[in-house]
C-alpha cells in the first residue's frame, strides 16, 4: 500500500474529529443568523469542550462500568467508522474491510452503549431516553442498510469503497429512480440517527420531547465533553456518508497526492454545505410528536425498500 | 429519442407514479392527498406519452393528453370541490354538530406506520407475481409492469382501510390509475374507444360518489361509512 492510503485514513480521522465541533458550531451559527440572533461563533463547541475537559470527572453514585465506558466507546466506534468510510479516498489500506454491514454495526454499537449508560444511571429520564432511542434505532438501522443496498446491487458488492468507486465511474446510477428514492430514505434515516429536528431537538432540555439529551443528562465534565464530541462526530460521519454515496465527485480513486488534496477540500465543502442546508431547514421545521416518529421512519424504510426493488427490477439486465 | 433516455425517463415516470401512491398512504390531510393524486395523474400521463414518442404512434400521444387532463386536472378539481363543500362556512348555525376535522384528516382504520409496511409487502408481492409476465416479453415497459400492479394493490388497500367517503374515492381512483398504468405498460394501452369508455366511466363514478357524499352529509352530518348501518326505503 502506498503512503497516500495511510495519509488518507489519517486525514479522514483527523478531519472528522477536529471538524465535527466546527460543523456543529457552523450549524448553530446558521440557525442563529436566520433567527436574527448574533450567535456564539463557529468555534464555540470547541471552547465548551475545553471548559468541560478542565473540570473534575464525576460519576453518579451507584453507576457501573456501562456508564463510565459509554462516552469512550461512542467516540472510539465513530472514529473507526470515520477511518473505514471512503470519505476522501476509495484506495486506502482499510478499503477492503469497509463493509456496509460492519459500518452500520459499529454505529449501532455506539447507540447501544449510550442507551445502556442511560439505563445505568437509574433515573427516570435516563430510562425513558434509552427506550425512545432504541425505538428509533430499531427502525433507523435497517433503513440505512436497505437504502445503501439499493446502490450495492448495481455495484455487486456491499463494500462501501467499491460502491463509491462504481458511482464515480458511472454517474447515471445516481439519477435513476432507485438513486433518488434511496437518497430520500437515507436523508431521513440520518436525521433520525443523529437526533436532528424532526425526530429530536438537540437544543432543548424539555423532558417531554428529548431523546438524546435524556440519556446524557447525568454526564458532567470530561465525560460530557466526550459524549458531545461523539454525537457531533456521528453527524459529520453520516453527512459524509450521504455526500460520498450521492455526490461522489472529487473523491480520490487513485493514489496521487493532488487527488487527495482535492478530495479533502471537496469533502469539507460538501459536508459544510449539507450542514448549512440542514440547519437552514431546521429553522422552518417543527419537531414531530414522538408518536408520529415511527410513521416517518416506516415511510423512509418503505422508500429504501422501493429503492432496492426498483434498482433490481427497473434497471433490468 | 435514444433508447437509453427513453428507458430512464420511463423508469422515472414509473418511480414517481409508485411514490405518489405511497405518499397518499403517508399523509393524513385530504387536501395534500388530492394534490398528490393530481401529481400521480401527470406521472401516469407521462407513461403513454413516452411510449407514443418512442413507438411514434400519434394515438398514444392523444390518449396521454386526455389522461393528463382528466386525472391531473378534472378529477382533482372535482375532489377539491367536494372537499370545499364539506367544510362548513364559519359563523353559521348548523342543524347537526358537524365534525370539522373530517374535512382535513382521513382517519385510517390501520395506523400509518402499519399501512406503510403493508404497502412495502404489497409492492414485493406485485414484483413476485409479475415476474412470469415480465419474462414473457422483456422490454423497458414490461419490466416496469410490477409498478402498475403495486399501485392496484395499494389502491385496494386504501379503499378497504379508510373510513371517510372522500378518502375511499381516492382509493378507488388509485386502483383505476394502477389498472390504466398496467394496461399501458403491458400492451401499450387498450384501443382508443375502450380507453374513452373507461375514462368516462371513472368520471361518472366520481360524480355519482360526490353526490352520494353530499347526500350522506345532509343525512348524517358526516361521511363516516361506519354510520351507514341501517337500511331505509
Amino acid at each position: 500500500m502506498s503512503g497516500t492510503g495511510f495519509a488518507a485514513v489519517t486525514a479522514q480521522v483527523v478531519v472528522v474529529v477536529g471538524g465535527a465541533p466546527l460543523l456543529a458550531g457552523l450549524m448553530r451559527q446558521v440557525r442563529a443568523g436566520m433567527e436574527g440572533r448574533a450567535g456564539a461563533g463557529i468555534g464555540q463547541p470547541w471552547r465548551d469542550m475545553r471548559k468541560l475537559l478542565r473540570k473534575e470527572p464525576i460519576t453518579p453514585v451507584g453507576t457501573g462500568p456501562a456508564f463510565r465506558t459509554a462516552p469512550a466507546l461512542l467516540v472510539a466506534t465513530t472514529a473507526v467508522v470515520a477511518a473505514l468510510m471512503p470519505l476522501l479516498s476509495t484506495n486506502t489500506p482499510l478499503s477492503g474491510k469497509a463493509d456496509l454491514i460492519l459500518v452500520v454495526a459499529l454505529l449501532a454499537l455506539g447507540t447501544v452503549a449510550l442507551a445502556l449508560a442511560g439505563l445505568d444511571s437509574g433515573t427516570a429520564f435516563g430510562g425513558m431516553g434509552a427506550s425512545r432511542e432504541m425505538t428509533v434505532a430499531a427502525l433507523v438501522e435497517p433503513t440505512i442498510l436497505v437504502a445503501v443496498f439499493a446502490f450495492s446491487i448495481p455495484a455487486g458488492s456491499t463494500n462501501l469503497p467499491a460502491i463509491v468507486a462504481g458511482a464515480v465511474r458511472d454517474p447515471s446510477r445516481l439519477a435513476s429512480p432507485a438513486g433518488l428514492l434511496a437518497t430520500a430514505a437515507l436523508a431521513v434515516a440520518v436525521l433520525a440517527e443523529t437526533g436532528r429536528i424532526p425526530v429530536d431537538n438537540p437544543a432543548t432540555h424539555l423532558e417531554l420531547t428529548m431523546v438524546h439529551e435524556a440519556m446524557v443528562l447525568e454526564y458532567a465534565g470530561p465525560d460530557l465533553a466526550l459524549v458531545e464530541l461523539g454525537s457531533q462526530m456521528r453527524l459529520t460521519v453520516l453527512l459524509g456518508l450521504l455526500a460520498s454515496l450521492f455526490a461522489p465527485w472529487g473523491i480520490a480513486t487513485s493514489s496521487s497526492w493532488a487527488a487527495l488534496a482535492v478530495a479533502l477540500v471537496m469533502f469539507i465543502v460538501k459536508v459544510a454545505l449539507l450542514g448549512t442546508v440542514l440547519a437552514a431547514a431546521e429553522v422552518f421545521w417543527a419537531k414531530l410528536r414522538l408518536f408520529r416518529v415511527p410513521e416517518l421512519l416506516a415511510g423512509s424504510f418503505l422508500l429504501a425498500l422501493l429503492a432496492v426493488t426498483a434498482s433490481y427490477f427497473l434497471s433490468g439486465e | 429519442m435514444s433508447t437509453g433516455t427513453y428507458t430512464q425517463l420511463l423508469d422515472l415516470a414509473c418511480g414517481a407514479f409508485l411514490l405518489a401512491a405511497v405518499v397518499v398512504l403517508w399523509r393524513r390531510e385530504l387536501v395534500a392527498i388530492v394534490q398528490i393524486f393530481a401529481l400521480q395523474g401527470i406521472a401516469l400521463a407521462a407513461i403513454p406519452l413516452l411510449l407514443g414518442l418512442h413507438e411514434q404512434r400519434v394515438v398514444l400521444v392523444a390518449v396521454a393528453v386526455g389522461i393528463g387532463v382528466l386525472r391531473g386536472g378534472v378529477l382533482p378539481y372535482l375532489m377539491r370541490r367536494a372537499l370545499a363543500a364539506s367544510v362548513p362556512p364559519p359563523g353559521e348555525e348548523h342543524q347537526y354538530e358537524e365534525d370539522v376535522s373530517e374535512a382535513r384528516e382521513t382517519q385510517p382504520l390501520v395506523n400509518v406506520a402499519t399501512s406503510l409496511l403493508t404497502a412495502a409487502a404489497l409492492t414485493l408481492l406485485a414484483y413476485t407475481v409479475a415476474r412470469p409476465l415480465v419474462d414473457l416479453a422483456p422490454s423497458p415497459a414490461t419490466r416496469a409492469l410490477p409498478v402498475g400492479l403495486a399501485v392496484v394493490l395499494i389502491g385496494l388497500f386504501v379503499l378497504a382501510t379508510r373510513r371517510r367517503a372522500l378518502a375511499q374515492v381516492v382509493g378507488f381512483l388509485l386502483l383505476d390509475n394502477g389498472i390504466t398504468a398496467t394496461a399501458f405498460l403491458a400492451a401499450s394501452g387498450v384501443p382508443l374507444i375502450v380507453e374513452l369508455g373507461v375514462s368516462f366511466d371513472v368520471l361518472l363514478a366520481v360524480l355519482v360518489l360526490q353526490i352520494l357524499t353530499t347526500r350522506m352529509r345532509a343525512a348524517f352530518g358526516t361521511t363516516d361509512i361506519d354510520d351507514l348501518r341501517e337500511l331505509h326505503d
